[in-house]
């Protein structure tokens, strides 16, 4: 059999299924061995490990899923199960800008839900979805600590207040001239 | 010498353009060819003011606000920098009414000095605590921490001497202190403003935390939502290790104590003590079956100190200035000063630090000033979002952890969340459920599939399928929820819902006859 698939058999059959469902291409297998071995030494090291792939390749690659498991003596289920366990992970490649909006009490008190709407809208996602230009992804967050400016969204990291459908608009439009 | 103007640095302030106001201030200064440092300084806590801009004069800190950057060329020609009169002019800082009564221990210095640095903290009366707990035996300083009545300011409000006291008790050559900056609570930010305005108190109270029970490493749990709080930290613990305050020879004591922050990735669950050590360890936020306590068996097994930020940054003032001082502020078991935040629909929201004693009534419209939108306040959510919805009637409630607990509701992280008449507490009930089958660690059964249930019992509610069937089955579910859950998560999502089916019962009932 060749490297990389494996047996399994289920009903009665028997199936030969690729064992690594996605491979990385050589330039982020780099970067994420590197990572390994930056922080391997480290006391509990996987969230700083996974931290340090989203930072650099923008998203958790089930691809970089062994690597990491192999370079930290885990199993594959044991890396898998903590990157699904973190909403802050995520395993498909983002937009260019990532726009999330903070849905908890404090920003629903204040509109979070009629912002919400209008950014669907104006996006033409859902929430987790991406615009078919990559351009935005759309996310909802829980509290920014923001809570006394409501509602409030993070755009690329950088947080902002009182947010009303048209305050959306010229963010969007702002993160639009950028690369 | 150059006038100092402070523009804060802090993200609430940054959300509504106090980095636009910046640039605009150095850009004028330059065109105008006058000299001024700028002081990036933490919010003084009126986000109703912010940004606000602060001028020293000979008079002491002016404050101009809420100042945009469109103002800033007026505020140079009306000559803020020597205290000119403006349009903005709210006088001296420290005279501002909403600000000038409150009791201010913990957030001394939030707002007043630079949290980018160690020497400007250090003048102004910081590692005073850790001097004093140098002289002490940790047996001494866990005395005074219990002396002063602190309680976990978290959520949990469990006396944090005792706490101490068992790890300091525990006879193993590795311990940890961990600070619990998981603030996930919707309408709480007082562990990021603290963080972000004086990072260097919290890394003190860590630092004297260590040294009385013999910890020699600490950690900074921080959620991934808070990335200027990351930065403000990054920044401080380096200068903490330069200044020789961190490291294997802390001030000079001979003894060592490491401190670094690790990141968070958007789990609510991992502000849970048990749950957060298991992210720690890099594993799967699960909620651990307590016995053992983490103060016996924490952090890789180790004796740990689990600790909130407001918490372990409470510590060098009750230090630096005696147990019984800080044990004088309060009312009966709740001792001390809360920095209570006031939230969502609010005209002057914020961060208010005084003792405990207040009513609610005093901080919604004394301090709050009645809603944002001018409509009648119809319900608060005290806690976050595990806390139950408390009604106009019981306003006069004061605001400490037993009057709250005689309600039926709780204090929490001392979060104030206001919504006005237009709320619809059925939906807010279902969100309640909704954010915990989201939040849900998935271990316990109750919390993982009772949320879901949950939630689709108020959906049928709702719908106005079989209404009152439901209101009593939903009411069941709380129940059980309450009952059987592993932990708080769990335990507590059905404290908004049986609030809101409580005093709100209306909204429930509207529907059900659609």
């Amino acid at each position: 059999m060749s490297p990389g698939l494996y047996k399994a058999s289920g009903a009665g059959r028997t199936y030969t299924v690729p064992l690594i469902m996605q491979t990385l291409n050589s330039s982020d297998t780099a970067t994420v061995r590197r990572i390994v071995a930056e922080l391997k030494g480290r006391p509990g090291p996987l969230l700083e490990v996974l931290h340090a792939v989203q930072a650099a390749l923008g998203y958790v690659p089930e691809g970089a899923v062994p690597l990491v498991a192999e370079g930290l003596n885990l199993s594959r289920a044991e890396v898998h199960g903590v990157v699904t366990f973190y909403h802050y992970f995520r395993t498909h490649r983002p937009g260019a800008h990532t726009v999330s909006l903070c849905q908890a009490e404090a920003c629903q008190s204040r509109g979070a839900e009629a912002l919400a709407l209008h950014a669907r809208k104006k996006l033409g996602v859902d929430f987790h979805g991406t615009t078919a230009d990559g351009r935005f992804t759309l996310e909802p967050i829980y509290c920014l600590g923001n809570c006394a400016c409501s509602p409030a969204a993070l755009i690329d990291g950088e947080l902002h207040g009182r947010v009303t459908p048209e305050r959306f608009d010229a963010l969007i439009a702002e993160q639009g001239k950028r690369p | 010498m150059s006038v100092r103007v402070y523009v804060p640095g802090d993200a609430a302030a940054t959300s509504i353009g106090a980095n636009e106001v910046a640039r605009a201030i150095v850009q004028e200064a330059a065109r105008r060819n006058t000299a001024l440092e700028l002081v990036r300084n933490g919010s003084r806590g009126a986000c109703w003011l912010e940004p606000l801009v602060e001028v020293t004069t000979a008079a002491g800190r002016i404050a101009y606000g809420p100042v945009t950057a469109a103002d800033v060329p007026g505020l140079f020609a009306a000559d803020f920098l020597k205290g000119g009169r403006h349009a903005l002019s709210l006088g001296p800082t420290d005279a501002i009414a909403w600000l000038a009564g409150q009791q201010r221990l913990t957030f001394e210095r939030v707002g007043i000095v630079d949290p980018a640095s160690l020497t400007d903290y250090v003048k102004h009366g910081g590692y005073q605590g850790l001097a004093r707990s140098l002289a002490m035996t940790g047996a001494q300083v866990v005395q005074a921490i219990t002396a002063s009545g602190l309680r976990g300011r978290g959520g949990a409000a469990f006396p944090t001497g005792i706490k101490w006291k068992t790890v300091l008790e525990q006879n193993t050559p590795q311990k940890y202190v961990t600070c619990n900056a998981d603030e996930g609570d919707s309408g709480t930010f007082s562990d990021r403003m603290l963080m972000e305005g004086d990072p260097f108190t919290l890394i003190e109270g860590m630092t004297i935390a260590g040294l009385a029970v013999g910890a020699t490493q600490g950690y900074i749990y921080l959620r991934a939502e808070y990335p200027h709080a990351h930065r403000a930290l990054k920044t401080a613990i380096a200068a903490a290790y330069q200044g020789r305050y961190l490291g294997a020879d802390v001030a000079g004591s001979g003894r060592g104590f490491d401190l670094e922050v690790r990141l968070g990735a958007g789990a609510y669950i991992c502000g849970e003590e048990t749950s957060m050590l298991e992210s720690l360890e890099g594993k799967r936020g699960e909620v651990r079956v307590r016995p053992p306590l983490p103060a016996i068996k924490g952090l890789f097994g180790q004796p740990t100190i689990v600790n909130n930020v407001v918490t372990l940054a409470t510590v060098p003032w009750i230090l630096a200035h005696g147990a019984e001082a800080y044990a004088n502020f309060g009312t009966g078991k709740s001792r001390g000063t809360l920095p209570i935040q006031l939230a969502g629909n609010v005209k002057r929201g914020g961060l208010v630090e005084r003792a405990f004693g207040l009513t609610l009534k005093e901080l919604l419209y004394d301090y709050g000033g009645g809603s944002a939108s001018g409509r009648p306040i119809r319900a608060v959510q005290i806690g976050g979002p595990l806390g139950a919805y408390v009604p106009p009637s019981q306003f006069d409630t004061v605001v400490d952890y037993e009057a709250l607990s005689a309600i039926g509701a709780l204090l929490g992280h001392g979060g104030i969340v206001v919504f006005d008449d237009t709320v619809d507490m059925a939906r807010m009930a279902r969100y309640a459920m909704e954010f915990c089958a989201i939040e849900s660690c998935g271990k316990c059964t109750p919390c993982r599939i009772g949320s879901t249930r949950g939630m689709e019992v108020i959906d049928r509610i709702l719908a106005g399928t079989d209404g009152e069937r439901n209101v009593k089955l939903l009411e069941e579910l709380c129940d059980t929820m309450v009952q059987g859950s592993l932990c708080g998560l769990g335990g507590m999502a059905p404290f908004p819902v049986q609030s809101a089916l409580k005093y709100f019962r209306e909204d429930f009932r509207t529907r059900t006859r659609q």
